[in-house]
């Protein structure tokens, strides 16, 4: 007999499994088990534009394992980045509550946010976001560097990152001489060089063609296979497809929640 | 982040923005340059005037009695009550010098401008002088050729003259001036003495003089009847000399029958009184010299200002990219703070450089000296970071207010 956990929650809309509507819906403020490295509950992002608001995000309830490999998806406007920004500790909601590895971010001030994503956040962009000037040894080196890591560890840890994504002879490069997969790559090594709890992209192949994404894709995948914890935006059902679960979000809202096999049954991908 | 990490950053921009770079130095540059060049120049002045021009002038254990100071920056007021005041008198010298202890060393001087001449130059007006006393032993002049005048030469009145170098090659050139005549106000005097060479304050030769007794003709051209410039007293310590400056000031105040409410109406001037003078001017230009360059500073501040402000809103994607990695408000803060304090080190270093350079070539081209205080050194750099500090706060604090969010949306 399976666990709990692994029980689909049969025709429901939103939530993948029974375990995660438990923990999602159970009291608020109930810091959630150690298993879990993301709990949002009724995560609420409104933006005032003078006067006007915009619900970019009306209470999105998601719950996430440790070693899940989980895509976003959803048409243009429907609050993927800004739910990324949120899990990202970018920014926080305007209500509702989120944890990240049993801390709740949702009350953190600008440091303890800055700390957080020094810690268990690698982020990967569509745009790279490469510092320009530095080296891409340099550029894996820096969140060490606000980690307060010794200057001597950091290089060593920065060129071991570097290997991992297969750039050990690309070190003293800068961004603008090396190619979009290889930026892509130096940003991946910079996500992971201070062994974060969960790797976030926002669109990483947007900016790639299809030979190039395909490896960024090979890359993420052996990520998640070694037990790295991976959520990524992309409005690419093929992308989408190489994550083991899919959340599509409309309108603010998750639309649905699924494991990779239902929704490629459903959709026909 | 580590201090070390923000310098390392400060110049790794500051290497890949050299030309900007440089023009942010260029205010904080040019104000620690002038600030070091004066300073070292007035002080330069002030250890000058110190250690030779007062010494020169008036000596060690010294003082001169006059009938008002001889370097001063008088009011008009002043002035006049200082030209009613009763002349100094060889009486009144003769009366000094007999209330003297025996220690003291006295003299007496007058001197003029007065026409010069010998048989193998033209005639030019110099500065002639008639003295009597211990004269010599007060300079300490030394000769370089024959001998100095002898007190029996001095009470006599002897036609003879001890010269400067400058006079002996102007009046006497590629010959022996020793047993020569010089025409001193058109009466001859034999040359006896030629004295050792004594240099020059502010350009000024101090080997331009004649030298004759204040008993001979030359006493009439250079003072009427009776009179003289002053008098100096030297004594074996400081203490004596004032003791004797006392002494002195009893005898001068009961010759001019002066009342016990009245103020002297002479001076009796040491190294020190004269320093006085030169004190108060030191200040003004201290002063001077440090509201000139604090302009330049300010100016040089408003710069970096600009530039840090220019760099914030052209790195704010780099701001957004550090905020989202984990960099705090204080890193953000620092590495501007830092990065605007480098660059304004950097120019007061190269300004320091620069103002030892100036102040030695000022020295070099004109006859103003010049010592560099270390200290101005020391103010140059401290100068220059709290520039940077002051400049780079309020950009920096912007840089680290910026939403990391809308950062990274940045072109
Ligand atoms: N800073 C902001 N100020 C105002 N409105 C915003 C802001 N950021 C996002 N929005 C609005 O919130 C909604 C969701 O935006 P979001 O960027 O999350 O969409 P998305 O799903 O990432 O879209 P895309 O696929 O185009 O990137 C949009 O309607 C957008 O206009
Ligand atoms: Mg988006």
């Amino acid at each position: 007999m399976p666990g709990i956990t692994d029980v689909p929650a049969a025709g429901e809309p939103g939530l993948s499994t029974t375990a995660e509507r438990k923990i999602v819906t159970a009291t608020k403020g109930e810091a959630p088990g150690k298993d879990w490295v993301i709990v949002a509950r009724g995560l609420t992002r409104e933006y005032d534009m003078g006067g006007e608001i915009v619900r970019a995000l009306r209470g999105v309830d998601i719950a996430i394992r440790r070693n899940e490999y989980v895509a976003i998806m959803g048409p243009s406007g429907s609050g993927k980045s800004t739910l990324m920004n949120l899990i990202g500790c970018l920014d926080t909601p305007t209500a509702g509550e989120y944890w990240l590895n049993g801390m709740l971010v949702s009350d953190m001030n600008d440091d303890e946010l800055a700390r957080i994503r020094n810690r268990e956040i690698g982020f990967v962009f569509q745009t790279f976001n490469l510092l320009p000037r530095a080296s891409a040894l340099h550029n894996v080196e820096l969140p060490l560097v606000y980690g307060g890591v010794p200057a001597a560890e950091r290089r060593k840890r920065a060129e071991e990152a570097l290997a991992s994504v297969g750039l050990s002879d690309r070190k003293l490069h800068r961004p603008n001489e090396l190619s979009g997969g290889q930026r892509q790559r130096v940003a991946i090594a910079r996500a992971l060089v201070n062994r974060p709890s969960i790797l976030l992209a926002d669109e990483p192949t947007g900016n790639l063609d299809s030979t190039t994404s395909a490896e960024i894709m090979n890359v993420f995948e052996q990520l998640a296979e070694s037990g790295q914890t991976v959520i990524m935006v992309t409005h690419e059902a093929d992308i989408a497809a190489h994550a083991k679960r899919v959340v599509v979000l409309r309108d603010g809202m998750v639309e649905s929640d699924d494991r990779r096999e239902k929704f490629a049954a459903r959709t026909g991908v | 982040m580590r201090l070390l990490d923000a310098i390392r950053l400060a110049f790794q921009t500051l290497r890949v923005q050299k030309l900007k770079s440089f023009f942010t130095l260029a205010g904080v540059t040019i104000g620690v340059m002038f600030l070091i060049a004066v300073v070292s120049i007035v002080e330069g002045m002030g250890s000058y005037m110190e250690n030779d021009f007062v010494a020169k002038l008036i000596g060690t254990n010294t003082f001169q009695l006059r009938r008002f100071p001889s370097i001063s920056d008088a009011s008009e007021s002043e002035w006049r009550e200082w030209m009613r005041r009763p002349r100094i008198t060889f009486d009144d010298a003769k009366e000094v010098a007999a209330a003297l202890p025996p220690a003291a060393l006295w003299s007496v001087e007058s001197s003029d401008n007065i026409a010069i001449e010998s048989r193998y130059a033209r005639p030019r007006e110099l500065e002639a002088s008639a003295v009597d006393g211990d004269y010599f032993r007060i300079r300490n002049m030394e000769v370089a050729q024959g001998r100095l005048i002898s007190p029996q030469e001095l009470a006599l009145g002897s036609r003879v003259v001890v010269i400067g170098q400058e006079i002996a090659t102007r009046f006497f050139p590629r010959l022996n001036p020793i047993g020569r005549t010089l025409k001193v106000g058109g009466t001859g005097y034999e040359v006896i003495g030629v004295a050792a060479k004594q240099g020059s304050i502010f350009g000024i030769s101090l080997d331009r003089f004649v030298i004759a007794s204040a008993n001979s003709p030359l006493q009439r051209l250079v003072n009427p009847h009776g009179l003289i410039d002053g008098m100096k007293v030297k004594l074996p310590t400081t203490e004596a000399m004032f003791d004797a400056r006392e002494t002195v000031r009893q005898v001068m105040r009961t010759r001019h029958r002066l009342r016990a409410s009245q103020p002297d109406n002479f001076v009796m001037e040491t190294s020190e009184s004269a320093l006085e003078f030169w004190k108060k001017i030191e200040g003004n230009l201290v002063i001077a010299g440090v509201i000139l360059p604090a302009i330049a500073l300010i100016v040089g501040a408003l710069v970096i200002m600009n530039i840090m402000l220019v760099a914030v809103s052209e790195r704010t994607r780099e701001i957004g990219i550090r905020k989202a990695i984990g960099a705090k408000y204080r890193d953000i803060l620092a590495q501007f703070l830092v990065e605007a304090t480098t660059l304004s080190i950097i120019g007061a270093a190269i300004g320091v450089a620069l103002g030892i350079i100036l102040s030695q070539t000022i020295a070099a081209l004109s006859p103003l000296p010049a010592s560099v205080a270390p200290w101005s050194i020391v103010t140059g750099i401290l100068v220059g970071a709290g520039v940077g500090v002051v400049a780079g706060v309020y950009p920096a604090s912007r840089a680290a207010r910026l939403d990391p969010i809308v950062a990274l949306r940045a072109e």
